[in-house]
């Protein structure tokens, strides 16, 4: 019997034990035989220490498209919300607002259709759609090949808007300035402790479609004081993307984040 | 299911693994997943038995530790253990903390052959 691994059949042992090893074409294994003959000195499995970050892939790209954005003075801001808060007309707003004072351009991401992209270029920004299938967030690499077809200016902005979910894009930097989350006053008031991933990674809390405040049981102080709980930093705006009050707060904000950027101090 | 994109990152990077330790197959992956990580483990767990199907990786056991999540707490400056992100300090009652550590997302070791 073979000492080295306990099988019956005489054989030799010559070769290097890093890796299992064929006998007849049908006996394969790796030394673990019914005779349990073990070995010191000759494992058959062995152990490896790694300390791998599982985002890390991620947040190279992440790093890379910030240092593109950087070097181009271009601030992109990462959109994040539930399906249906108002993000689109909050962009088409702001475009419109923008146009002929600021250049802006957008990375619509959706499962499917370009209906976003569509509207957003009926505005006459630049957009690209990334289809993401799928799959239910935007991710560093996706994003860095949308910013190669995008025409980038120096002193514009890079909206990115991303998949409707407030569970996913938690996870994924894109090498944004700053992450932007909107919440509409037809959610529950406590989404930002249902959710509190998305809310403690973000600079900014919009609280939209304030019009409709009157014929809703939304407590906005009520939201505010649960997106502070989870991130005491988080500002807040409150507007209506479809009347236009409050807009003007948003764009004073914008305009202070661009000069930031330009200044090479934004937040990362 | 962010969860499956994690398990894709896991492979690429037994992959590359792989390739620098020179082995071809792996028996065990541990990994730290901090409670605030965003991840739900058993989600994890099923995205890592599928995505590894018909790799290098095929029927390997994934073992998630769960490392403690801390935070400082502002008013006692002291360093509390916390569930969530909103909880308050379990010495003081305030609600004024910053969470210091529970957030680890990452391969920790590999069992290979």
């Amino acid at each position: 019997m073979c000492t080295v691994c306990g099988c019956g059949t005489g054989h030799s042992h010559g070769h290097d034990h890093d890796h299992g090893h064929n006998h007849d074409e049908d006996h394969v294994h790796f030394g673990a035989g019914e005779a349990g003959v073990s070995v010191p000195g000759v494992s058959q499995s062995r152990l490896i220490q790694i300390e791998a970050d599982i985002l890390g892939k991620n947040n190279s790209y992440a790093d890379r498209n910030r240092a593109l954005l950087a070097e181009k003075a271009v601030l992109a801001l990462n959109l994040v919300s539930s399906p249906g808060s108002g993000k689109t007309t909050l962009l088409v707003e702001t475009l419109n607002r923008l146009s002929g004072k600021t250049f802006a351009s957008v990375i619509e991401g959706d499962q499917q259709t370009s209906n976003d992209a569509d509207r957003i270029r009926a505005t006459g920004a630049p957009a690209v759609q990334i289809n993401t299938g799928k799959g239910c967030h935007l991710d560093a690499h996706m994003v860095g090949h949308a910013l190669e077809k995008l025409p980038l200016e120096a002193g514009g902005i890079v909206f990115i808007e991303n998949v409707g979910n407030l569970v996913c894009p938690a996870a994924f930097d894109l090498g944004e300035a700053y992450k932007v989350v909107i919440l509409s006053v037809t959610e529950g008031e406590d989404k930002p402790v249902k959710y509190p991933d998305i809310f403690a990674g973000a600079d900014l809390m919009i609280l939209n479609k304030t019009d409709l405040l009157p014929h809703v049981d939304f407590n906005v102080d009520e939201a505010i004081a649960n997106a502070r709980r989870v991130n005491r930093k988080i500002q807040v705006l409150q507007l209506s993307a479809r009347t236009g009050a409050g807009v003007d707060g948003w764009l004073c904000w914008l305009e202070g984040a661009r000069a930031m950027q330009a200044a090479g101090l934004a937040a990362e | 299911m962010h969860e499956m994109s994690l398990c894709e990152s896991i492979l690429d990077i037994l992959k590359e693994q792989a390739a620098r330790d020179r082995f071809s197959r792996v028996k065990r992956v541990s990994v730290d997943i901090g409670p605030l990580s965003c991840v739900e483990p058993e989600a994890l767990q099923f995205g890592f038995d599928v995505v590894m199907k018909g790799s290098l990786a095929e029927g390997a056991a994934l073992v998630i530790s769960r490392p403690p999540a801390e935070a400082l707490c502002l008013s006692c400056f002291k360093t509390v253990p916390v569930k969530q992100r909103f909880d308050c300090c379990p010495e003081c009652g305030s609600e004024a903390l910053q969470v210091v550590s529970g957030d680890e997302l990452k391969i920790r070791e590999l069992e290979v052959v």
